[in-house]
């Protein structure tokens, strides 16, 4: 594999995992929004916020690492990428401070008026901001971003159809794996009303993102016909894998069994995203810029690869403390009572 | 082509985001980096000495440090978006020269986000020993990210680490990037900045509360905690700004003739304190005679370069940095002033200074650093103009050029109006909150 490959690789790994780890918070918000009034909905909205809340703030960095690689290691690419479609980019990253902080806010607030200030915020931008994310997909995946800088149209770049499946598809993905992730984590923590309330849930949701996925093929056909010949192509055995583990987690819902679906979820997820990857390679830009003409010196990738090594050797253990923490019993020692 | 006037409109749009959500992210971004040193003292003095005022200290700023942790995460990250969205001929050339440090940057984030998770929500679920030590990477990550990323501004200041071939960068060493002549002067200046605005900004909270007669052991604790953090990294720091304008004095002469003033090149040139320029001379300012080559150079008759020793179109805005750098260097001798007095009555009293003067210029300590931690970066930030990469790559060459960024401005001011409302109310609630519980802990703790 050459350096070029191994950092695109490291760059899908951050967007993978920010799609399966901060995709759920998001959706989180997004269940959020759905889970009624202030009064009927408290249990929901304080499960999704003891899920997410130790761990948004770990999930959401993969997203400045995508960044971070992506403009070391292919400079040009996410030049043209930012400038060309600044207009989806930066309502993301409003929708990105918008539903942090709100959420973050809404945590601390003492009071419930106060909390209900906040709680729009956090819910509205956590659907917003997936559907904004998902239109760049589309925008990329139909090839609507040409080299150079800000070259592309910065409206109709990102507002095609593929664009549109993106969002769509984006949005109701989080709501899916959220779902699923609540229903798990409420089933742990002994809350089984609540595990009926999210399986049905994402039961709707899965069966939601399948008509989408469906109604899909048609779209890339006829709006981007080299992804789709990708996806037919070198992309095929990852996509059939994916539509295999979405079933099987669907049914493992249907039938009440819960252990393994929160990972099938996830990588149901994953190969999607794999499997465009695979059926794009070897562009980055559709049909201008591939790998290797944009990649970075070799130095550079070097380096960034030796920096990134160095730095799992410390990120991954890290990560599975904080996963292994978030699932320790809360104990209510002596140095609590002081305060409560 | 593009047209001139969407440069121009781009270059103060990009500019005018760019600095508010900089500028807001600075203080959050120090606050981030000092925070944990702070709390860690507190957490530790609680284990150690079975101190109950300082493990309440230590869980109350841990919320509000979580506050502080994740709305500065958020408003970091629209900065990352900003590189690309609004210059993107900074990294679309030069990412492959700057990109590593902003990596390492994006790992020693991230590391400090995962044991902020843990810090916060472990409170509860770790033993208190294991819970102190899941702090302690949090500031080592803390203070590693901001090292790496004004790293990168260093280099911003002092490009080196790769060849220019026709516009196309060749043979990139990322190291010789990263570890710029720049970077020591303005890693250390940054890192200590970050220490006084944490600590004097914490300390003017509870100074707040002396003034208003809440002096008791909790709230005693609660200011000298902070203050002594930043009253010990205060003369350090006015050290480290020395160091750092010999290094302005010896790479950049012109950035080092806008922060004085100084219009024509000149022998054994003065300190110029005040004044501004006008009509190309400066006026209104207090002298003192060859007080800025001695300074800058080490000798009282060095020549000072003057900004006419350049072009117009190579000129920083000259009154706007000299009066940010005088409004940093005098608020960082007040700072110095109240550090020394702390330290002064310290030493022979073994208590705070008595005198109401003391906790009022306490209470003034936060709002300053915070002003010298803004005006010291307009002045290097400024201070380099025209250049976004010194000397290689002229800012009205970075901005995009893409229809309409001035409406992405607009939306950010209201953003972050409502952001910092929100933020400092929440804050002020949870004190609030905070400190009508007491009387219940209280009476808890004495049945």
């Amino acid at each position: 594999m050459t350096a070029a490959n191994a950092v695109l690789v490291l760059l899908w790994i951050s967007i993978t995992s920010y799609a399966v780890l901060a995709g759920a918070d998001f959706g989180g918000g997004i269940w959020d929004l759905f889970s009624g009034s202030t009064s009927r909905g408290m249990r929901q909205r304080l499960r999704i916020a003891a899920s997410i809340g130790p761990v948004w703030e770990a999930n959401h960095v993969w997203i400045i690492f995508a960044l971070v690689i992506l403009w070391t290691g292919f400079p040009p690419v996410f030049a043209a990428i930012m400038s060309t479609l600044y207009i989806p980019l930066t309502l993301v990253a409003f929708g990105v401070i918008v539903r942090g902080s709100s959420f973050a806010l809404r945590q601390a607030a003492p009071q419930l008026a106060l909390k209900r200030a906040f709680g729009p915020g956090f819910a509205i931008a956590s659907l917003v901001t997936p559907f904004f994310l998902g239109t760049v997909a589309g925008a990329m995946a139909s090839g609507r971003v040409p080299p150079g800088i800000a070259r592309g149209d910065t409206l109709l770049s990102w507002t095609g159809p593929t664009s549109l499946l993106g969002g769509v598809l984006a949005v109701a993905g989080c709501a899916y794996l959220a779902a699923v992730y609540l229903c798990v984590d409420a089933r742990r923590d002994g809350e089984y009303d609540l595990v009926e309330v999210f399986r049905k849930r994402a039961l709707i949701a899965g069966a939601v993102c399948a008509l989408i996925a469906l109604a899909g093929i048609d779209v890339l056909r006829l709006d981007a016909p080299r992804l789709y010949h990708g996806l037919l192509g070198n992309g095929l055995p990852i996509l059939l894998a994916s539509a295999a583990l979405s079933s099987a987690a669907l049914l493992l819902l249907w039938r009440r069994m819960f252990a393994f679906t929160r990972i099938l979820s996830a990588l149901a997820v994953v190969t999607v995203l794999w499997a465009w990857a695979v059926a794009q390679y070897p562009d980055l830009l559709v049909g201008s810029t591939t790998v290797a003409q944009a990649a970075a010196p070799a130095a550079t990738l070097t380096a960034l690869i030796i920096a990134v090594a160095i730095g799992s050797v410390f990120l991954v253990p890290s990560l599975a403390l904080l996963f292994w923490m978030v699932r320790l019993p809360r104990t209510v020692d002596a140095r609590q009572k002081v305060e409560s | 082509m593009i047209a001139a006037n969407v440069i121009t409109d781009n270059l103060t749009a990009a500019r005018a985001q760019m600095g508010v959500s900089l500028g807001w992210h600075i203080i959050v971004a120090s606050l981030g980096v000092g925070f944990p040193l702070v709390i860690l003292v507190a957490e530790w003095r609680a284990l150690r000495r079975r101190d109950d005022a300082a493990l309440r200290l230590a869980r109350t700023w841990s919320r509000t440090a979580g506050v502080l942790f994740a709305v500065g995460a958020v408003s970091g990250t629209i900065i990352s978006f900003e590189m690309g969205i609004l210059w993107p001929g900074l990294l679309g050339t030069y990412g492959s020269v700057i990109g590593l440090p902003f990596a390492l940057e994006g790992i020693a984030f991230f590391i400090e986000a995962i044991f902020i998770g843990i810090y916060l929500y472990g409170w509860d679920r770790l033993s208190p020993r294991l819970h102190l030590l899941s702090g302690i990477p949090v500031a080592i990550a803390g203070i590693a990210s901001a090292f790496f990323i004004v790293t990168a501004n260093a280099w911003m200041n002092d490009p080196q680490g790769f060849r220019l071939v026709a516009g196309k960068v060749v043979d990139p060493n990322p190291l010789a990037a990263m570890f710029n002549p720049a970077t020591p002067a303005e890693t250390i200046h940054l890192l200590l900045a970050s220490f006084m605005v944490t600590g004097f900004v914490i300390g003017s909270v509870y100074a707040v509360a002396m003034l208003r007669g809440r002096r008791d052991r909790y709230h005693r604790l609660g200011f000298l905690i902070p203050f002594v953090l930043a009253a010990v990294s205060t003369p350090l720091q006015i050290g480290a700004g020395d160091f750092a304008a010999r290094y302005v004095a010896d790479r950049q002469p012109i950035k080092l003739a806008a922060l004085e003033g100084v219009v024509h090149t000149e022998r054994g040139a003065g300190e110029h304190i005040g004044g501004l320029v006008i009509n190309g001379r400066l006026r209104g300012a207090i002298v003192i005679p060859h007080g800025l080559a001695l300074l800058a150079y080490g000798d009282p008759n060095a020549i000072v370069k003057g900004l006419d020793s350049v072009p117009p179109d190579q000129r920083p805005p000259t009154n706007t940095v000299h009066v940010a750098f005088d409004l940093m260097v005098g608020a960082g001798f007040f700072l110095l002033g109240l550090s020394s007095w702390l330290a002064w009555t310290w030493r022979r009293t073994r208590a705070l200074p008595r005198s109401p003067w003391f906790v009022r210029g306490a209470v003034l300590a936060g709002p300053a650093a915070a002003v010298a931690m803004e005006a010291g970066w307009v002045t290097t930030e400024l201070g380099r103009q025209p250049w976004t990469v010194y000397g290689i790559l002229r800012t009205d060459h970075a901005v995009s050029t893409a229809p309409g960024l001035f409406a992405g401005f607009y939306v950010l001011l209201a953003v972050y109006t409502v952001l910092t409302i929100s933020t400092l109310y929440v804050l002020r609630r949870m004190g609030v909150a905070n400190r009508s519980a007491l009387p219940d802990a209280v009476a808890l703790l004495a049945s």
